[in-house]
């Protein structure tokens, strides 16, 4: 897709650990288009989390990138750090599974929006304070005079996330990367916050990612999903066409061993037997052959490009895809 | 109070109050809650975080001790009991927990963990251990060769979780008590241990008390359900019928907040009802009342009763929806 805001080419992150060398993302490619949402889903450890390390160039130090991360026509692998630095939080912010890992305990809420919002734009203090106050209200938070004087901790922690998404939202970027953003929240709340997220931005015409393990948060909330296992993106498609015609047999399996609500209970989940691979003994063929009921020929020998179906837009990494209406 | 599950509950908690102090204030975490559990049932436990769930399940385990009320134990009340005959009674009863892998001590290997609850129950011979540890952890899928010499560190979330289970079943209790048992493991994951604790149930004759906050992972695994909000009891009914016919309006709301894996079900915009009130002050009347779009005067005057509104499921609701 040309013309896309963000656009990840051919990204390798590499950790060293004592065990030797683990590929976190491997050759992943990604785009997100202005005002679109695309939804990365995977598991613990399928590498989605250091793709959006990646993307916000947060990486540990040790870590190795390679690939390009294009954001806005620049390549962001190759900025320094203090360019880097005016880009996020103005750009691109980010909002994460705990929102204690970007509030500041011992500072109130109202230091926290306003000195993002004075070191972003060009507002006075009293300017940036009455922004602060339109931003918490417009998060759903009740009194927010009130709250600008109080610390994370006086709040619950549905309250504290939509202040982090106050402070992500407060100098309108254009990318909000969201990690996690309702994992840590209980239902009732998860499903306030996402709205809030989906609400915001279709407002400000905002790209947004939203990473998460949970497919029943993506279906109806984004245009794209991709879909990673072992540091690959396995599949990737608009959500309805995901949804409609799963290629891959992992994205398969995920969403068959969710409990639904419209089965009866004791009915026997269909489990994905074993466990992911060990990602510093990369496997050879396919990642996921093991556990894959399809898995025949040369499926542990070689390993499967993600490539087209019968749409562009529809990519998965598989040689024995379920076929239109099920069964590989 | 009309909860009878069976004519001889397994397990029959009568107006459970638990309270603690924190900074000189009191937390009211379970206020009045009363329930039965039939022998092999799986009753699940569904609320979000500080309804009171995880403390009503150690209140049942006396971990937490109760201001007032009853919990009987196939007729014997586990609250009036003490010392050497408590320990024989908790013997029948066990806990799983939701973080396996902190449950597990990092030091001591795998063999001697599933071991120590027969070294505390005074099984003295080692080949009869040896036994029943090797017999357990091949019933939920290890190979005791294998896995009882190594240490915990060696094994993935889902396998610390096995043993866990192993570990509270070598006893052969009757009454286990899972306390979020899923809620740290992966989609793939949860699932092989959704099925292994029905296999276990079944192979073992357990009766089960499930807490956890996923209501399609509580629906997976039970009978019955009883929904919890604020320390009190909303709502109780055979699983098919509740989700089927919520009669609480917080029952309804959980349902809804759900997300559906499918786009084409549009997800219903939330309503803005705001988040749970504190169980320091918790609200009068009935406690969801302040999140609720039905609530009227007589709600915040009047506690709720659970009132019998459809067969065998019960709701404390002025203003049930059926």
């Amino acid at each position: 897709m040309s013309g896309a805001l963000l656009s990840v080419e051919n990204a390798v992150v590499d950790l060293p650990t004592p065990r030797g060398n683990l590929r976190a993302v491997d050759h992943v490619d990604l785009e997100v288009g202005a005002g679109k949402t695309l939804g990365i889903v995977g598991e613990s450890g399928c590498g989605k989390t250091m793709l959006s390390r990646a993307i916000l160039q947060l990486l540990p130090k040790k870590a190795k990138l390679s690939g390009r991360v294009m954001f806005d026509g620049q390549d962001l692998t190759r900025l320094s750090a203090e360019k880097l630095r005016k880009l996020r939080g103005r750009s691109l912010a980010v909002v994460f599974q705990d929102p204690m890992t970007s509030l500041n305990p011992v500072l109130t809420i109202g230091t926290q929006l306003i000195e993002t919002i004075v070191e972003h734009l060009e507002l006075d203090l009293a300017q940036a304070r009455q922004r602060s106050v339109e931003l918490l209200a417009a998060v759903g938070i009740p009194a927010p005079e009130q709250r600008l004087t109080q610390y994370p901790h006086q709040l619950s922690g549905g309250m504290r996330q939509r202040v982090a998404i106050a402070v992500a939202l407060s100098c309108e970027p254009q990318l909000l990367i969201a990690d996690e953003p309702t994992t840590a929240l209980d239902v009732t709340i998860q499903a306030q916050i996402l709205d809030l997220l989906a609400r915001e931005q279709q407002r400000r015409h905002m790209a947004m990612i939203i990473i998460t393990h949970d497919l029943g948060v993506v279906a109806g909330r984004t245009d794209e999903v991709a879909v990673m296992y072992a540091g690959r993106v396995v599949e990737r498609a608009p959500t309805p066409a995901l949804f409609k015609q799963m290629r891959m047999p992992y994205t398969e399996a995920l969403l068959a061993a969710l409990p639904k609500l419209d089965v009866p209970p004791h009915t026997p989940l269909p489990a994905i037997s074993g466990r992911p691979p060990d990602p510093t003994r990369p496997l050879k063929g396919c990642s996921f052959s093991p556990r894959c009921r399809y898995s025949a020929g040369r499926c542990s020998t070689e390993k499967p490009r993600l490539s087209p179906a019968e749409t562009l837009e529809h990519l998965y990494a598989c040689f024995h895809p379920i076929a239109a209406g099920g069964g590989a | 109070m009309m909860l009878q599950a069976a004519p001889n509950p397994l397990m029959k908690v009568e107006n459970l109050v638990v309270e603690y102090s924190v900074g000189g204030k009191t937390i009211h975490a379970v206020s009045d809650v009363s329930l039965e559990i039939a022998r092999g049932e799986t009753l699940g436990l569904v609320g979000e975080s500080g309804c009171g769930k995880s403390t009503l399940g150690r209140a049942v385990l006396q971990l937490r001790q109760a201001v007032s009320g009853k919990v009987l134990f196939d007729g014997h009340d586990l609250t009036t009991l003490k010392g050497e005959p408590l320990r024989k009674m908790r013997r029948r009863v066990q806990l799983i927990f939701q973080d396996p892998i902190a449950s597990l001590n990092p030091r001591r290997r795998i063999g001697d963990i599933v071991a120590e609850p027969l070294v505390i129950a005074g099984v003295k011979d080692p080949e009869e251990r040896k036994r029943r540890v090797s017999e357990v952890l091949s019933a939920v899928g290890l190979d005791p060769a294998l896995v009882s010499g190594r240490l915990p560190h060696e094994f993935s979330g889902g396998q610390c979780q096995r043993i866990c289970i192993a570990r509270s079943l070598v006893l052969n209790p009757e009454f286990v008590i899972c306390d979020e048992p899923v809620s740290a493991l992966d989609v793939s994951i949860r699932a092989q241990i959704l099925n292994l604790l029905e296999e276990m149930k079944a192979r073992y004759g357990l009766t089960l008390l499930f807490i956890a906050h996923d209501l399609a992972v509580v629906k997976a695994v039970s009978d019955r359900v009883a929904v919890m909000y604020l320390g009190r009891l909303c709502e109780v009914g055979p699983s098919e019928q509740l989700f089927a016919r919520p009669a609480h309006p917080y029952t309804a709301l959980l349902i809804e907040a759900i997300p559906v894996p499918d786009p084409d079900v549009r997800p219903t915009q939330s309503v803005p009802v705001g988040e749970p009130p504190s169980p320091i002050a918790p609200p009068s009347g009935c406690r969801f009342r302040t999140r609720c779009p039905r609530a009227d005067a007589r709600c915040s005057s009047e506690v709720p009763e659970l009132r019998l509104v459809a067969s065998g499921q019960f709701a404390a609701c002025h203003h049930p929806l059926v």
